[in-house]
Formats: structure tokens, sequence, C-alpha cells
């Protein structure tokens, strides 16, 4: 078993929770590997005796999964509505200058993925963004651009 | 074996007495999302690095949120046998400063204090020079059930919620009331649905108590993918054991042999909290076998989703605990017949189920005494956007609208006016600032075209442009369906794109009724509330701000400037 396998072996059986389910053990994957890999899809289809097709269709619906191993970074931008209204889409426009991309998605040198979120859930502290997956709230154009210099450059989450 | 009631009860007193009348200093801080949004974990770490350097011995708790999110990160040091006071919006650079004078030294920083709240049963002097934190705008018109103990106690420390009333109304349930008599409780109480519908609480639960199955499950919805309503997370991450103990009552009154609740995968700190308070309360024999000596028989399990909006529709969600897409099922069969597994099924809300052991310890008729008319109880607002006081308030229904937006709020910041409120989440409404002077109550907002809904309210002031915001809102609603039926799937895309255009200033003057001919049939043909309620962002913007409309599509021109400015959305949609 290589070592991709058995971490995904490892994901799915280690799943301590009563019901488990193809969904369940598609998130217990994503959690280990940060994404998706077409063995895990044949592994779950195997593991709850469904076939590929069927462990896609959930896989392909929920956004939440990637397909590709993740890059080393990722940074969210709230547009939930709160955030909208004070003023996220010019932190996406400052997020995205920052990075060096058009537009949401992996940079191609893997070092960063930019994501907008429907809602991170710090509504009153908007607007709101995330590096991998730490919040910070009130932030400007400026302190936004500077949260991606700093996870970069420092690996550094601060607030 | 676990131990008696009585017993759990004198250890969780025990641990209490300790931690606010022992011998050293209590430190609370809010880590909740809105407080790690605003570097709560940088002034933990600055706490913990404080006391290690100065050589101060004190207790240190993570605690929910107390509801004044405008100020965290928010910590209170409590000196033994004292009163609580409360530092608002602290920087790592200001910890040393509060342990070496407050924590050590024993005096507060008035300057830095943002008030104080008075311990129980303390006689010390209340603090010099700091505010009453009970007199702050926000927290005047408070009466906090659910969130109790919300900002007060470890979510983590099932002792804790013990020690201050927690599980009484459990043991009080299972050892003098039938399930029959807990049900009646919860009726008396006038307890309606918190996620939305506001649907008498009773009533559903009398659906499933009336059906003889022997495996039967209960529910607790936690999807709350609402951008503006963050409650039912923050109950989760405050005081995760008053929403089990409701889970549990739940179970006993209907007849339940088994309680789900469901969270959005990702949502770390209201996962882990409500499986450690699972996981104790199994430990402490209050589910699990023989609940408490009774006879009653009752697990719960925390199960999770992927990213899904509409998982939080209550058909959806019996899909995705089955592990299947998020798509919702028809009906008949309703879920009390054919649910989760195929079993009798009943499901509710987080705060709906926050509030049942105060109504049950209480009784239900002290819960109806609060509130408005059919609408009883509290209603749980979460009051975000250009507002001076950002946070989470529990008031009592049939108050005034306008009061919790100029009062408790504080007003709109940077001297701007209100031009509308949004209610109720992207299905909801927006209410034109003209129009708030509305009772706090399910059929008044109702009436004016909003809807209470999860209790998100976010205010918008006059730089912000109502089509934008419509386009905003149909965009997460169209990202957000599911794609099973075909009114919903295409009316969405539909609907936006003709937002987009007149956003961009290319709107023609069919446009307008083009938008309502797809609201209706988008109503009348969909298979769930987030197709039926789809156009409502839209019907309720154009009720109160026509006219904006009409000088996107028929001056070509956005009387605010924002329609000018760069916009995005989501790369792909679901589907």
């Amino acid at each position: 078993m290589s070592g991709l396998q058995q971490r995904i072996h490892d994901a799915v059986h280690g799943q301590t929770q009563a019901t488990v389910t193809v969904l369940s053990s598609l998130l217990a994957v994503e959690d280990e590997l940060g994404y998706i890999s077409k063995e895990a899809l044949e592994f779950v289809a195997e593991f709850s005796n469904s076939t590929v097709n069927d462990v896609w269709a959930v896989a392909s619906f929920y956004p939440n999964f990637r397909f590709e191993p993740p890059t080393e970074h990722t940074v969210e931008v709230c547009w939930g509505a709160s955030c909208h209204l004070v003023g996220a889409m010019g932190i996406f426009k400052s997020v995205l200058e920052a990075s060096g991309m058009g537009s949401e998605g992996d940079r191609p040198d893997g070092r960063l993925t930019v994501k907008l979120n429907t809602c991170l859930g710090a509504c009153s502290q908007a607007p709101v963004m995330a590096m991998d997956h730490h919040l910070a709230g009130r932030v400007t154009p400026e302190s936004a651009a500077k949260n991606v210099t700093d996870l970069l450059e420092t690996e550094s989450h601060g607030v | 074996m676990a131990s008696s009631f009585v017993e759990i009860g004198v250890e969780a007193a025990r641990r209490w007495e300790e931690l606010v009348a022992g011998d050293r200093p209590w430190i609370r801080i809010g880590t909740a999302l809105c407080g790690e949004a605003a570097g709560a974990f940088e002034v933990a770490t600055a706490v913990e690095a404080a006391l290690e350097g100065q050589g101060v011995s004190a207790q240190v708790s993570r605690v929910g949120c107390l509801g004044l999110c405008f100020a965290e990160p928010l910590l209170d040091v409590q000196l033994p046998g004292g009163h609580r006071v409360f530092y608002g919006n602290v920087r790592p650079e200001d910890v040393a400063e509060i342990v070496s004078a407050h924590v050590s030294g024993g005096t507060p920083v008035a300057g830095k204090a943002l008030g104080y709240l008075p311990g129980e049963e303390s006689d010390a002097p209340l603090p010099d020079g700091i505010p009453d934190l009970n007199q702050h705008p926000m927290r005047v018109w408070e009466n906090r059930i659910a969130l109790r103990n919300a900002g007060n106690i470890d979510p983590m420390d099932i002792y804790q919620y013990i020690a201050n009333g927690g599980y009484k109304a459990l043991n009080k349930a299972l050892g003098s009331l039938t399930s029959q008599e807990t049900l009646e409780e919860v009726k008396a109480s006038g307890l309606r649905g918190r996620g939305g519908a506001a649907f008498p609480t009773a009533v559903k639960w009398g659906f499933l108590a009336g059906n003889p199955a022997p495996e039967k499950y209960v529910l607790c919805n936690c999807e709350e993918g609402d951008p503006g309503a963050f409650n039912d997370k923050n109950i989760l991450e405050s005081d995760p054991n008053t929403l089990l103990e409701g889970v549990i009552i739940a179970g006993y009154a209907t007849g339940a042999s088994k309680g789900y609740i469901f969270i959005r995968h990702g949502h770390n700190g209201p996962i882990d909290r409500c499986r450690a308070a699972v996981n104790q309360a199994r430990e402490l024999g209050l589910i699990g076998e023989n609940i408490l000596g009774s006879g009653f028989n009752y697990d719960v399990e925390v199960a999770l989703t992927g990213d899904s909006y509409v998982a939080g529709e209550e058909t959806a969600l019996m899909e995705a605990i089955e592990g299947k897409r998020s798509m919702p099922r028809y009906r008949p069969p309703f879920p009390a017949q054919v649910g989760l597994f195929g079993k009798p099924t009943n499901i509710n809300n987080v705060k709906t189920l926050s509030y049942v052991p105060e109504i049950v310890s209480r009784g239900g008729a002290w819960f109806a005494d609060i509130g408005h008319d059919t609408s009883t109880g509290t209603a749980i607002l979460c009051l975000s956007g250009s507002l001076r006081y950002t946070g989470m308030v529990e008031v009592p229904l049939g108050i005034n609208l306008k009061d919790v937006i100029y009062e408790a709020a504080g007003g709109v910041t940077g001297g701007r006016a209100l031009k509308f409120l949004q209610t109720g989440g992207p299905l909801g409404g927006v209410l034109g600032a003209d129009n708030i002077d509305l009772l706090l109550d399910f059929e008044v907002l109702r009436g004016a075209g909003a809807i209470m809904g999860s209790g998100g309210i976010i205010a918008a002031d006059d730089t912000t442009c109502i089509v934008d915001l419509t386009r905003s809102l149909i965009a997460f609603c169209q990202y957000e369906s599911c794609g099973k039926c075909f009114p919903c799937r295409m009316g969405m895309s539909h609907l936006l794109e003709v937002l987009e255009r007149i956003c961009c200033l290319e709107g023609t003057g069919e446009d307008l009724a083009l938008m309502r001919n797809i609201g209706e049939n988008m109503q009348a043909a969909s298979l769930c509330g987030h197709g039926q309620l789809g156009f409502n962002p839209v019907s309720s913007a154009l009720r109160y701000f026509g006219p904006e409309f009409d000088a996107h599509i028929i001056d070509h021109r956005c009387p605010t400037g924002v329609c000018e400015l760069p916009r995005f959305s989501p790369a792909q949609s679901r589907r």
C-alpha cells in the first residue's frame, strides 16, 4: 500500500462516530489529505459498498471538496451580505492584487489558493477574511493585502 | 457507574466555588468566532505568557460570546469573591498591565475597563470609576434565556453548566414528569420554531410523539449558512450543554431513541465544543442507557455536512446525514412518518431547542408571559453591518425594531444615515429605514415584507446600493441552489442574469416585469423554501426602493456609484 493509500485507509477507518456514510468518509479524507484523490474515490466506493460514480456524485456536489492536492496556503474572503455591505468587494480586489492573481483559484506556483466564502460566521466583525482558516475581522483593503503578504513571507496568520 | 444527579451537582458546586471564590483570580477570555476574528487567540497567548513571566497564579478559561462582539477581544478578571471587570478591544500589548495591576495587584485598570458585572453573592465593594455593564445600551434591553450562560462559563466544562442550574430540567422531566406532561409544558410556553418558519414546537413534537414506531429520531439543525446569522454557532460555542439538554428533553417528550446535532464541516469551534459536551454528558450518564436511572435510553451524535446552504432544509438535512447530496425530498410523506433512514423524525433549530431546559425548569406559563401575543419568549438577534454596537442580543419579542437599531445597537456608524435593514437571511427581505417602526413579532415582520428568519439583522447605511445588494443576495441563492428542481435552478440563474445586467446599467424597460414573472414561477413551482422564497430579496427591495431600480434601468445611473466599482462572484456555480 502506498503512503497515500495508507493515509486514506486510516482516515476512513479512523472515524469514531456511530453513523459512517459516503459523505462522512469523504470529509475524513479531506481533513487528512486536504483533497479527494482518485484513489480516495475508489477506496470510499469499496468501503461503502457503492460505485465510484455514486461517490463522485456526492463529492462533486459539495464545493468544500477539492480534487487536486492543496496549495501551501488558503486565503478566503467572506462575501456574505454583512461583509458585502461594508466593503468585501474591495477587500477581495486587494487580496487578488496582493496575490498576483486575476480571479479565484490556485496560484500556478502552488503557494496559494484564493477563494470567496459564502459566510465565515463572524458577521459582527465584518468585513472578514481567513488565512488558513484563522479568522481576521474588520479588515481594510490595506490590512487584507498585508495579511496575504505576511502569510506568504513569514507564514504568519497574524490579525 | 454514573453517580446520582445529586452527587454530580455537589461536585459541580464545589468546582464552581473554587473558580469564583477560591484563592486565585479567574480570567475569562471570549473565544467564539467573533473573538477569534478580533484576535482573541493572540490575547489568550499573551495572557498565559504574562502570567508565567510575572509569576502570577490565576485560572484562565476560554469562554464563548457575551454578545458584545463589537468589544472583542473581550476579557474579564474576577478576583476571589469579587466582581467581574471587563476589558474590551484588548490588544496583546495591553495584557501585561492588566495582569500586573489587576490580577496580581488587585486594582482594576479603570481607564481601560469597559464595565463590571456584579459577582453572585459577592459583598466586595463595587469597583471605582467603572460603569455597570448591565447598563450598557446593548444589555439593558436583554432578557437572557437561551444565552443565560453565554460568555460566563467554559463551554468545554460540563460541571460549570451544571453548577449554573444545568440538567436540572432533564432531571425534573425524567424524575417527575411523563413524556406527555413534558410536551404539555412546551405547549403551554407557546414556543415557536426559531429557524425561520415559526411553527409551534409542541405541535411538531406531537406529530412524532403520536407515532408508535420504536426507533425515532430528533435532529437539531445547526447548518446555519445564513450570511448575517451566527447565533446557532454562537450558542454551540458558548454553551453547547444548553442545546444538548434541549435535544435530550425533546427526545424524552417525543419518545425518540436517538438525537443528532447537525453542523457544517469546517466550523471547528462549534463542532469541538459540541462533541466535548456530548462526550462529557455520556460520561456522567446524562445520555446513553437508563439516563439518571429513569429507564430512558437515548444517545446523541454530532453529524457533519459539507458546504451546502440547502442542507438546512429539513429533508435535505436528512439526506446529508445519510451521506448523500443534500437535496430536498418530496413531501408527503412528512418527516414525522418517514424521516432519517426511513424512521419517524423531528427537526428543530438550535435556538428552539436551547429554550427548552428553562421552559421545563420554570414552566411553560413563565415563558408564555414573555413576548408579544403569539410570539412568545425572546428573539436572539445577530446585529451586523454599519452599526455602532455589533453583536448578539437576546431581547423579549414585542419590543420595537427601531429601539433595537437605534438604542441597543447604538445606531449607524460614521455619522451616516440608515438606508435599510436586511433581515432573515438571504431569503428574507429588506426594510426601508422609514419602515422599521415595527414590533418584533413573527407576524408583524412578515406583514412588512421581511421575516425574522434565523435572527440576522444587517444594517446598511446610505452609501450602499440596493440593486448591488440584491444582486449579491441572488448570487448567493443561485450559488446555493441545489439543482434538483428546475424552477429554482433556472429561476435563480435567470434572476442573477437580469440583475447583473441592471448593475451594469444595461437593464431594459422589461426587466422588472421579467423578474416578477420568474419570481412567480419560482414561488409556485419550486420544491423547497429555497426556490419558493428565492424571489423575496428582489420583491422586498422593489417594494421599498423602486425608484433606485428605475434610476439604474431608465437613467442608466447608479445613484450611490457602487455599481461602478469592481465586483466579484464565485468563479463557478455549484453545478
